[in-house]
């Protein structure tokens, strides 16, 4: 039988955690909440997640790093705005879910073989490289990453696209796309540093 | 009256019908779009999650290029586009250091960034500046009889919307009645419809989109209307493995454009309705309807 501790020590905080989200913007409110519950209340996915919102804006204001940004929770808020716009203390609780999700995608710390990070990191990929996205060609390559079984379930759907004319497989591009990619990535020419796709 | 076109990466790809009814309907209602050139994506949810100094750029890339093209106000079709675009601007004005950093990548590519354009949705067009009486003028096959549940999604009115109330918006409620439709009482208007988690995490993302469609069958609605191509196609294309998990709960989902569409007498096809999943029952013919409410 595997036995975990069930509280948190104070040796398990990361100090200035907590100072260095709030200096992320849109997250500087975070010290007003009161822990009412409501953002909790009206997410329409707290269900599913780990820690409730108003847990992650409790363990953030106390520096548990590394609880906040292994949890589901981030990478489950669909940014529906509703807690944004219900907090009675105003704080943007959809732009601290965002700078939480920034911040795991940077420390590479977030939850492994879940899907959602996966396709953030795929989409931010093809933007970089042609500067629109294809939708049906993003799905197909978060599913070779993520999940390969998922091809062969939804093969339905796939031909329900190829049926109703919306499987699009001539992939979008922008005619500056090397302009948009230095603005991007800061650099001159080249493909700033991203691995040339096989075509 | 005039508008730049942002059309945005949906609107080619799974809400192709988006814009294959946006475009008449406006051309009908003598709006002139003009569209973006070389506009890029927009960033959407996910890019915010990746960088934020990049998403802020790609946003004020498509600015600056409708400042550049003489600043009319951008019509955007796409309820994420709509929100980051908008949340953008916002930002930009709050966040100096990051205006700063966004206005250097910019001169890159000789573009200017002074956040004076104004982002509009087709709907907040249609009510405020087209108008409804406008609209009423030019309808010729009323929707009567049509009970249609209207169903904003978050992203178009929170928290950014500047035309309609973030709870219980109502403009889409007010233009279908000037089609003629009956308008069912629809509480969950403003309810996640679950986004890309339909995608990758179908146990949740499915059940939102499930709840939608339950209630819009419950309120014996014909047809949802929707403003949004993400909640289009996860109302829309998902019956299959919906029906599997909790029954059947089948009602078709169409843009309001294409409801707007039927009722100026363009046909079903010219509008894209051939690209649903659950087609819309045809509307029944015009004489063929009852004719209780003209004799008392």
């Amino acid at each position: 039988m595997k036995i975990t501790r069930t509280i948190k020590y104070e040796s398990d905080r990361v100090k200035g955690f907590c100072d260095e989200i709030m200096r992320i913007p849109g997250c500087d409110q975070l010290q007003a909440c009161i822990q009412c519950g409501t953002c909790s209340g009206i997410c329409p996915l707290s269900i599913y997640m780990d820690y409730t919102p108003r847990r992650v804006i409790a363990l953030v204001r106390s520096d548990f790093k590394n609880e906040v940004l292994r949890s589901h929770t981030v990478w489950l808020c669909a940014s529906c705005y509703a807690c944004t716009v219900e907090c009675p203390r105003q704080i943007r609780i959809t732009d601290i879910m965002y700078g939480l999700k920034q911040r795991a995608i940077k420390e590479g710390i977030y939850p492994r073989n879940f899907p959602i990070p996966v396709l953030a990191k795929e989409f931010s990929k093809m933007v970089l490289r042609k500067g629109r996205i294809t939708e049906t060609l993003l799905v197909m390559r978060l599913f070779l990453k993520a999940n390969w079984r998922a091809v062969l379930g939804s093969w339905r759907l796939g031909f329900g696209l190829m049926r109703t004319g919306r499987f699009v497989l001539r992939s979008e591009r922008i005619e500056r796309q090397s302009e948009l990619r230095s603005m991007l990535t800061g650099k001159n020419g080249g493909n700033g540093g991203i691995p040339k796709e096989k075509s | 009256m005039n508008y730049s076109y942002f059309p945005g990466c949906s609107l080619k790809g799974l809400g192709r019908a988006y814009e294959e009814s946006l475009i008449p309907v406006m051309r009908h209602l003598g709006v002139e779009m003009t569209e973006l050139p070389d506009w890029n994506c927009c960033g959407a949810t996910a890019y915010m999650s990746v960088d934020e100094r990049q998403a802020s750029i790609l946003a004020a890339r498509n600015l600056a290029i409708a400042e550049k093209a003489g600043g009319q106000d951008l019509l955007t079709p796409c309820s994420a586009c709509y929100l980051v675009l908008n949340k953008t601007k916002h930002y930009l004005r709050e966040t100096p250091a990051m205006r700063a950093e966004v206005q250097q990548a910019l001169s890159r590519a000789h573009l200017d960034y002074s956040g004076n354009t104004k982002v509009r949705h087709p709907l907040d067009v249609l009510v405020n500046d087209v108008g409804l009486d406008a609209i009423r003028e030019k309808v010729v096959r009323p929707l009567t009889g049509l009970k249609v549940a209207p169903y904003y999604g978050c992203q178009l009115v929170r928290p950014y919307s500047t035309f309609d109330d973030a709870w219980n918006p109502t403009s889409m409620d007010r233009l279908m009645t000037t089609l003629g439709a009956e308008v069912v009482h629809y509480p969950l208007k403003t309810k996640c419809c679950g986004a890309s988690l339909t995608g990758t995490v179908p146990e949740a993302g499915l059940r939102l989109t499930y709840i939608l469609l339950l209630e819009a069958v419950r309120r014996k609605a014909d047809v949802i209307s929707t403003v949004c191509p993400l909640c289009q196609f996860n109302l829309d294309a998902y019956h299959g493995q919906i029906e599997r998990r909790w029954g059947k709960v089948r009602v078709a989902t169409v843009y309001f454009t294409q409801l707007m569409g039927l009722a100026f007498g363009m046909s079903p096809r010219e509008l894209g309705l051939n690209r649903n999943f659950i087609p819309m029952a045809p509307l029944p013919p015009l004489h063929a309807q009852p004719s209780e409410s003209s004799t008392p």
